[in-house]
């Protein structure tokens, strides 16, 4: 077992700007088994039962209750601790399910099995782990977890709240304010940030019940209002020493690993939003019918519905991949020795970069998505008679929480430099190739295989990654630089990552599909789907790059990096009128999100 | 007390009905597949709340391919103890009622339910099929079922009312709407299923007595015409020229 995980070509994270991947390698939904579907539709029941009733705040804890019955709350907790732990794939397909439900339930739920519950998992003491993990299983109790503060949000180390020992040394005394926290209004434990002394930056479960803690009001929120977000105040609140979590001093690592984790489940919870309202956009595009036609048959409409669904596909593509990426990573590592805890940790830090980008992906994917939802449904779209209002204004949360895009975009870039400066790849190997390339003449090679044009133009994308990149890094050795001061540029690479290592996944995963016999839809559509998307990918990263050398670069070396990006985009664009009206010609007789 | 349930593999319900060219076949690519509802909702789960109440087993039978396995393990997840799958691709109701009579015959079952009709081919036979053949008494359409002993308190709707009825156990019920309440499997019941037994067995040889040679759709729904209510001309028109019904 062990020697078959060492030589499986398992991609390190980062690492798919400098190395290639094999249809054979990635995880694909097709692949899912009979278990992992049942779960699914397990899923799809509870998410079908809650329905309406998701938006409501009063809801949620009996929603919570239900979803503890079914095993919903404990698919990331070990059976010793009372839970039924699930594969990451797994869990993935349950946490896309439950994106499916409206009005603001995803976020209880993922406030509750993830950002309340998975810092005294991962960091707990064993005693702390059986006081709560059992009851956070089943649900018995509900979770919160306070990080943000009025004043500090993105720049979450910057918080106030303090601790102070207690003149006995029994108790930590908390103080402070802690603001937008979700499921606080019936949360039972809180995992609170603060600093004790005022300068060591630490965890701390605190009970509901403690004396000193109270909540403001509800805040009147755009969208997901069925979710709880009220303020946290703490005037001399009582903690037991037990109950700090971690180590002082060293609640960042807390926060921070927990924050890959959620970021990669928000991804994918976008992408079972995204499939739910692709459901409800075709559906009411078949039905309304304007000068004696379904409008389904207008062009303008096809496109909307074809765009929906290839860039749900796309996300979908890069979860299940990166999903598997970690799930690997997860086994790899508890063969090695590394208790379960740490492996789980230690995949998701090891892909950090990815569930950085699929949140990024997932969430504007799922605005994008629902933006045209509305449009499609016209006047109806506006309102709230029609479920595309509240979608419209539930979705919005994403870009926001668990760290904002730009936040995201940011780390996205800066994670990959140091991964690539600490050597966890070679990064410096390929980028001076790329120089070689640049300075030698094109030589135009005949492509020939399945897919080839696709293939080239991945590899030609992640040429120009290390192209953009490779010469920003070589100004900022040489002092002409400073990155931490170009966010512009870092969003333009950022964004070019994303589009890269989206369009590899439709890539490898369409090249997948050519071996499948059982899938929903001909190859002649998953094809279509992949070349509109490379073909988009390519304007879009020919865009963000040209941003980002002429940022930078002036003269002779923009000349030359432009001539660069010229010979990188040259993909010959696909007829995206004819495959975008196949695709969406699937989507109007399968009446809903069929790939 | 032992319970069996009848169950069976349907497309599910918003599945694209299609027949091969020569209308021989149905076309199976693409759709999905399910278990039965009324065997899944109503049968299955009331023979697993019977048996929460009094005690014994549940066992599923399927008369079907191997590609059955998946809604059987379904089953099994929402708690059905054991199964048994005939191998056989059966054509006719009286093949798959006979290849239940002659698994119960020797089982003892108090109780069998099927659903009250399966909502692919909504034939409604096998459950009377068979209680003949096992000669037992048969209520079909049930919508309520409770076991005291050996006594059986039954009701089903009728035209205008409800008919309620008593029996004695052993008996045949096929289950309607109102039995029970669908029951969504946890996930430790899933993880389970692949621990019960889902035993395989081979038909008994039975010469089917009628085979489906030709399947075809419905007739298209023509679109809803409105006219104008003060437009009698209009309407006197399409009915002669369009409808051609005066
Ligand atoms: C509904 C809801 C639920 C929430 N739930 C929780 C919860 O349960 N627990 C919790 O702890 N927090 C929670 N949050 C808080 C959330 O994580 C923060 O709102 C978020 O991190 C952004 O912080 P901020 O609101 O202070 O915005 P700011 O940090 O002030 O950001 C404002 C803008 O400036 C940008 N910006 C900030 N810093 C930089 C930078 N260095 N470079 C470039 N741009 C920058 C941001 O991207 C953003 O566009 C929730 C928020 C909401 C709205």
């Amino acid at each position: 077992m062990l020697n078959e995980l060492m030589k499986k070509n398992t991609l390190k994270g980062g690492a798919f700007i400098v190395e290639d991947s094999n249809p054979e390698d990635i995880f694909i939904p097709e692949d899912l088994n009979e278990e992992q579907e049942m779960v699914r539709q397990m899923t799809k029941d509870f998410a079908q039962q809650v329905g309406a009733r998701g938006g409501k705040i009063a809801n949620q804890v009996q929603i919570l209750d239900e979803a503890g019955e079914l095993g919903l709350l404990g698919s990331h907790i070990p059976e010793e601790f009372g839970g039924m732990p699930l594969d990451t794939n797994t869990n993935t397909v349950v946490s896309e399910e439950i994106g499916r439900i409206p009005g603001g339930f995803t976020t209880t739920y993922a406030a509750h099995i993830g950002i309340g519950t998975l810092p005294i998992l991962y960091f707990g003491t064993e005693e702390q782990k059986r006081k709560y993990l059992p009851k956070l299983a089943t649900g018995e109790l509900k979770a919160a977890y306070c990080l943000t503060e009025p004043s500090s949000g993105s720049d979450s180390l910057a918080a106030k709240t303090r601790a102070d020992l207690s003149d006995d040394g029994r108790n930590y005394i908390l103080n402070g304010q802690k603001m937008w926290i979700s499921n606080a209004g019936f949360a039972d434990i809180f995992v609170v940030f603060a600093k004790i002394e005022g300068a060591h930056f630490t965890g701390f479960i605190v009970e509901r019940d403690s004396e000193g803690l109270s909540l403001g009001a509800e805040e009147e929120k755009l969208g997901i209002k069925g979710s709880s977000t009220r303020q946290v105040f703490f005037e001399n609140v009582k903690v037991p020493v037990e109950n700090l979590l971690g180590q002082k001093g060293k609640g960042h690592l807390i926060a921070f690993n927990i924050l890959n984790v959620g970021r990669y489940k928000l991804g994918v919870m976008s992408m079972g939003g995204s499939k739910r309202c692709i459901d409800i956009s075709v559906k009411y595009a078949n039905d309304r019918v304007q000068f004696k036609t379904p409008i389904s048959s207008f062009g303008a409409i096809q496109y909307k519905l074809a765009e929906q669904a290839i860039q749900t596909f796309a996300l979908e593509s890069a979860s299940y991949r990166i999903s598997n990426l970690m799930q690997e990573k997860k086994e790899a590592l508890l063969a090695e020795g590394n208790t379960f805890t740490e492996a789980i940790l230690k995949a998701a830090e090891e892909y950090a970069i990815e569930c950085a980008m699929i949140k990024v992906s997932g969430s504007e994917i799922a605005d994008y998505v629902i933006d045209e939802m509305v449009q499609i449904h016209g006047g109806y779209g506006f309102s709230e008679e029609y479920p595309a209002a509240g979608a419209y204004r539930d979705s919005r949360i994403g870009r926001i929480y668990e760290g904002t895009n730009e936040i995201n975009r940011i780390l996205t870039v800066s994670m990959l430099m140091k991964r690539a400066m600490k050597g966890a790849f070679d990064f410096a190997g390929p980028a001076w190739a790329i120089q070689k390339e640049l300075a030698s003449k094109s030589n135009e090679e005949e492509l020939k295989g399945v897919y080839a044009s696709e293939k080239k133009a991945v590899g030609d994308f992640k040429k120009i990654i290390l192209m953009v990149a490779g010469a920003a890094s070589k100004m900022q050795m040489e002092g002409k630089l400073n990155l931490k001061e170009e966010q512009e540029i870092l969003m333009n690479v950022a964004d070019i990552m994303i589009d890269t290592f989206n369009a590899e996944s439709v890539l490898l995963r369409v090249e997948k599909l050519v071996e499948k016999d059982n899938k929903p839809q001909s190859q002649e559509i998953y094809e279509a789907i992949l070349k509109t998307f490379i073909t988009d990918a390519t304007a879009r990263i020919q865009k963000n790059a040209t941003d980002a050398l002429v940022s930078f670069s002036e003269g002779d070396l923009l000349k030359m990096l432009l001539v660069g990006l010229k010979r990188f985009t040259k993909y010959q664009p696909t007829n995206v009128k004819v495959a975008r009206r196949k695709i969406a010609k699937a989507l109007i007789e399968a009446n809903e999100y069929c790939f | 007390m032992k319970f069996l349930v009848c169950v069976s593999k349907t497309p599910e319900t918003t599945a694209k009905i299609a027949f091969s060219g020569d209308g021989s076949q149905f076309e199976t690519s693409g759709v999905n597949y399910i278990m039965n509802p009324y065997d899944e909702w109503y049968a299955l789960v009331r023979a697993l709340e019977l048996k929460e109440l009094h005690g014994g087993s549940v066992t599923i039978i399927n008369v079907g391919p191997a590609s059955n396995d998946a809604v059987i393990r379904k089953g099994l997840a929402i708690g059905a103890d054991n199964a048994l799958r005939v191998n056989a691709e059966p054509n006719s109701s009286l093949y798959i009622a006979k290849q239940i009579a002659e698994h119960a015959k020797t089982e003892n079952y108090d109780v069998i339910f099927c659903g009250k009709e399966s909502i692919d081919y909504n034939g409604s036979e096998v459950g009377a099929m068979v209680a003949e053949l096992l000669d037992l008494p048969f209520i079909s359409f049930a919508n309520h079922l409770d076991l005291e002993g050996n006594l059986a308190t039954v009701s089903r709707d009728i035209e205008g009312g409800i008919e309620v009825a008593e029996v004695e156990t052993p008996i045949v019920v096929s289950a309607a709407k109102g039995m029970a309440e669908q029951r969504i499997p946890n996930m430790r019941g899933i993880m389970m299923a692949k621990r019960k037994p889902l035993s395989v067995v081979e038909p008994f040889d039975f010469a089917d007595l009628s085979v489906p040679v030709h399947f075809q759709l419905p007739p298209e729904k023509g679109g809803c015409v409105y006219v104008d209510g003060e437009n009698m001309d209009e309407l006197v028109r399409l009915l002669h020229q369009e409808a051609k019904v005066i």
